[in-house]
């Protein structure tokens, strides 16, 4: 197929005149017309030249076909612009006039112009579609689309970035992007080769958006530079032929992984060491998690992420800190209390941190012995400042992760903290920062060393999550919160506890990973989000990666990007695998680059927004006040009513107009405004508010619209109509409903999925009678939803439970309770600000 | 008395002057990522206590000897550096903090805050120069 023709520069198979002449982002043309233009310039021909993936660029002149297929392109354009001359009279035409017209060109503009319809939200009553909304797909050629990220991964806000900083601004959008790089993927492609290309210049990895200019230069998308094809590109292993570097499956994938070489390394990759930091103090003994801990890591300690070499280590805690001697050829576990805890010291240092292989059986005795050795202790101090030190003390040598159970307040040593909340003033929002720096401090530490440590929380009580959270957050560890946590009073608790404990011990991690994130000259990074510590501009050090955790990023566009038609975003993750691999997986997304304000509407992403200002809300609650966060989120619904309206829209209607693609928006941020984190007239425990908050800053995208905006579904009617089919199965897709009282009705099932809990709820006056197909198709659908995620959620049934009930309802946003108005009142408050 | 409160002043002055461009270059080396931000925060936090003394040293010195107009050109500067140092939220490791500086234009901002306090300085560093030869020629 792709043998060398004889011009060199040939275009391999790809002829130009094939192509779809949708032009890759419109250059600059001014706007002629009052109403705007959906159809964007004829193309020229300098749009041909940065387009494909890994293609040479053709000398269009070159042939005669080429020249006529380009010369009909533009007769059937210009046959579009000249006869329909009705189209000029309404700036929106509707979709059949369109389809009419469009005829032979993709589907693109379509899809844009249906993103850009004026929506009234004031009259329109659905808006939600029938399933899940999907991430909203750039605007390029379908070349680039096949092989762009994937957006589970790899998100922007806006999906056509703006040219310039002031048509950003104009469009009143963050711009900034969501990503999961470390994501459970089903199919990873690993580069074996030896040498990984990257740009000179700006170390970018190559991608399959730059462009070979000829056989042996390529042109980096990033910041343009012209670099060598070394020799060994050449050759692509998986076709077994020579000469054909876009071939290549680093330059045919947007996620690959690469097998690092000893450069990537200051140290040899080191094993997975996991230490243990328990509470057993009375407190958490009453809680009675011991137990369940142990169980759950005697089941799963074949199952931890690593290999011969893995090591584990126990630290047990209260008002003093005792330590395990698990060394091989004991006949059981011996137990060193160290009672001083101004000056931490580790008693011996051999035996502490033991191979897990060699030493199984005394873990196991120990797993065994452990909750019975504290079940009748009188402690109710907790040193945790000490004991995290002497943690640190443990694992420095090695790094690795640190998990640390605590059930209450730390009272005694470094790091002791007093309580802050007042329970009279519930709904306070003061105190959402920590109180010290010491656990900050320790976090930075233990990122140097490339300790991890994670977080389970599992207080009844006030016990400052606002600043033992510090430990984690700066460490790239996970925080799970459990309030009100006991064994036997709050059963849903602990199955989550279990539930969660089980995924954590089992899932993928890496250890003493970096992460690069790169951009096209131009724009810049200018703010960070999620659980890392920033260690110089662009170069994020996570001590710890997990699969379950996401940051976001935002940005500014510095200079103009007027001279690419493309914007490329490239995060690289450089981390040890758990078998002691040193792996880089990079991710790759391209976007267009617009200049036209409708366009950067059309593009936007709605869920992605709604995350990103989440997340800016929660810095704003901590720097300046929860009322204020509150009203810059509100600001930001009606500064984008009104710049639409300014700048956009031709219609003098009265009512609350947006575009398409942002008809969601004013619903999700209202409830964001409801959300436990940012809510303010309901009490709502401080720990819990700042454990929401957490969560914002730490879960993919795809949970926090879950959380958010819950999906909501009638259950008794299901149809098989859409069903999918898998594995001989029928799955029902019913359609999404409003949250709003009004559409659940007295006779029938319905199910919200919050995500990590799930709510199966029956308003009826009596049980229906279900028929075993409809119950099957229930399952089905259930067990589907179970399956796509990585926590398993927990399922409350709502009949007479009043908690499980109030929570419900207090998920249905569009309605009003007691402190918050319902969706229309919003609206109407909306537009009376702008 | 006149020339030895000023000859004071002037070496206050050159020292925080010396101490601005420390604080530039230090600023400009995390930029560049010659140092990282861990390190290049503790050195900075060093000097925060020290910079304040010696600028409200400057403001009661003209307080004390009573030249209003200089004083009145020193109180904004030190109100400021007091503001800033009071103000640091209870979490944060000190004025400039090494997980908050690369957020939200942090360093930007800290950058332009120590250039202009170096133009100020240079600013009052001749008046300084100019007030005490005055005062050494009256004498």
């Amino acid at each position: 197929d792709m043998t060398n023709q004889a011009q060199p520069y040939g275009s391999y198979g790809y002829p130009a005149s094939m192509q779809p002449a949708y032009p890759q982002g419109p250059t600059s043309h001014t706007d002629s017309s009052p109403a705007h233009d959906p159809y964007g310039p004829p193309p020229s021909y300098q749009q041909f030249s940065q387009v494909r993936p890994g293609v040479c660029e053709t000398d269009v002149f070159s042939s005669p076909i080429h020249l006529f297929c380009i010369f009909l392109q533009m007769t059937k354009l210009l046959i579009i612009f000249y006869l329909p001359l009705n189209l000029w009279a309404s700036p929106f035409p509707n979709m059949s006039q369109l389809s009419a017209a469009l005829g032979g060109l993709s589907g693109v503009p379509e899809l844009e112009v249906e993103a850009l319809r004026p929506v009234n939200l004031l009259q329109e009553r659905n808006l939600l579609p029938p399933r899940p909304l999907e991430a909203p797909e750039p605007n390029l050629s379908p070349d680039l689309k096949k092989v762009n990220c994937s957006p589970q991964t790899f998100r922007c806000t806006l999906t056509s970035i703006p040219q310039t900083q002031a048509l950003l601004n104009k469009a009143r959008l963050p711009l900034g992007l969501l990503l999961h790089p470390f994501r459970d993927l089903q199919q990873l492609p690993v580069i074996t080769s030896n040498t990984i290309v990257r740009c000179r210049s700006c170390r970018t990895y190559i991608n399959p958006f730059v462009t070979f200019l000829d056989q042996r230069r390529w042109k980096c998308n990033l910041c343009y530079r012209v670099n060598d094809v070394p020799d060994e590109f050449m050759y692509n292993p998986v076709t077994r032929s020579y000469g054909e570097p876009h071939k290549r499956p680093e330059v045919q994938n947007a996620t690959v992984e690469f097998i690092a070489s000893s450069d990537y390394m200051l140290r040899p990759p080191q094993p997975s060491v996991y230490l243990f930091v328990l509470d057993v103090s009375h407190n958490a003994v009453e809680a009675g998690y011991l137990k369940y801990f142990c169980e759950s890591l005697l089941d799963n300690l074949d199952k931890l992420p690593g290999d011969t070499r893995t090591r584990v280590g126990f630290l047990t805690f209260d008002s003093t800190i005792h330590f395990y001697n698990l060394q091989e050829g004991l006949s059981q576990p011996q137990m060193l209390v160290v009672s001083d805890i101004d000056d931490v010291f580790i008693p011996s240092h051999d035996s502490l941190m033991v191979n897990l292989k060699e030493s199984a059986e005394l873990v196991k005795d120990l797993l065994t012995s452990l909750p019975a050795m504290f079940s009748q202790t009188r402690e109710t101090h907790s040193a945790l400042g000490p004991a995290l030190q002497a943690a640190f003390k443990l694992m420095s040598p090695t790094g690795g992760r640190v998990t640390v159970f605590q059930t209450q307040l730390p009272t005694l040593g470094a790091g002791m903290l007093k309580s802050r909340e007042d329970p009279n003033q519930r709904s306070s929002t003061k105190h959402l920062g920590p109180a010290t720096d010491f656990y900050k401090k320790l976090a930075l530490d233990c990122s140097g060393q490339q300790i991890g440590v994670d977080l389970f929380l599992l207080s009844s009580q006030y016990a400052d999550l606002a600043s033992l959270a510090c430990m984690s957050k700066y460490s790239a560890g996970s925080i799970f919160y459990y309030p009100s946590f006991h064994h036997t009073h709050n059963p849903t608790q602990l199955e989550k506890f279990q539930k969660d404990l089980e995924r954590y011990l089992t899932r993928k991690i890496g250890f003493e990973a970096v992460m690069r994130i790169r951009c096209t000259k131009g724009l810049s990074i200018h703010t960070f989000h999620g659980n890392f510590f920033v260690r110089s501009t662009d170069l994020l050090s996570l001590a710890n990666v997990n699969p379950d955790s996401a940051f976001a990023v935002q940005m500014s566009i510095e200079d103009s990007l007027a001279d690419s038609s493309l914007a490329c975003f490239q995060a690289a993750l450089l981390y040890t695998s758990n078998k002691g691999k040193r792996r880089i997986r990079v991710h790759t997304l391209c976007l267009p680059v617009v200049n036209q304000l409708s366009d950067v509407y059309a593009g936007a992403d709605v869920q992605a927004i709604t995350c990103l200002l989440a997340n800016m809300a929660i810095d704003r609650s901590i720097t300046s006040g929860l009322s204020d966060a509150r009203d810059a989120l509100v600001n930001a619904v009606v500064d984008l009513v009104s710049s639409y309206k300014s700048n956009v829209s031709n219609l003098q209607q009265s009512g609350l107009v947006v575009p398409a693609s942002m008809r969601l928006f004013p619903l999700y941020i209202l409830a964001l405004l409801k959300q436990k984190a940012l809510r303010t007239g309901t009490s709502t425990r401080l720990d819990e508010r700042v454990f929401a908050m957490c969560e914002f800053k730490t879960q993919p995208l795809q949970q926090l619209m879950q959380m958010v905006h819950p999906d909501l579904y009638r259950l008794d009617n299901m149809s098989d109509q859409g069903a999918l089919h898998l594995n001989d199965t029928v799955v029902p897709q019913p359609h999404l409903l409003h949250l709003a009282a009004d559409r659940l009705s007295r006779d029938g099932a319905f199910l919200m999925d919050c995500g990590n809990v799930s709510f199966f709820c029956i308003v009826v006056s009596h049980i229906p009678e279900l028929e075993t197909l409809l119950s099957e198709r229930v399952r089905a659908f259930l067990d589907w939803l179970q399956d796509n995620r990585a926590f398993s959620s927990t399922i409350h049934v709502v009949k007479d439970d009043a908690s499980a009930q109030a929570t419900f309802f207090q998920h249905l946003v569009e309605d009003r309770s007691e402190s918050a108005s319902s969706y229309s009142e919003f609206l109407q408050n909306v537009q009376l600000q702008k | 008395m006149e020339a030895a409160v000023f000859i004071l002043s002037l070496v206050d002055c050159c020292a925080l002057i010396f101490l601005s461009v420390y604080f530039i270059i230090t600023l400009s080396d995390l930029e560049c990522d010659y140092i990282n931000a861990r390190a290049c925060c503790s050195k900075l936090n060093k000097w925060v206590i020290p910079e304040m003394i010696g600028q409200c040293l400057s403001t009661m010195l003209m307080l004390v000897s009573m030249h209003w107009f200089i004083f009145l050109l020193n109180l904004p500067v030190s109100a400021w550096n007091i503001y800033r140092h009071v103000k640091v939220p209870m979490g944060n490791m000190g004025v400039f903090d090494p997980t908050e500086i690369h957020n939200r234009g942090q360093l930007k901002s800290h950058m332009k805050e120590a250039m202009i306090k170096l133009g100020y300085h240079l600013l009052c560093f001749f008046i300084y120069l100019y007030s005490m030869i005055l005062a050494l020629i009256n004498d």
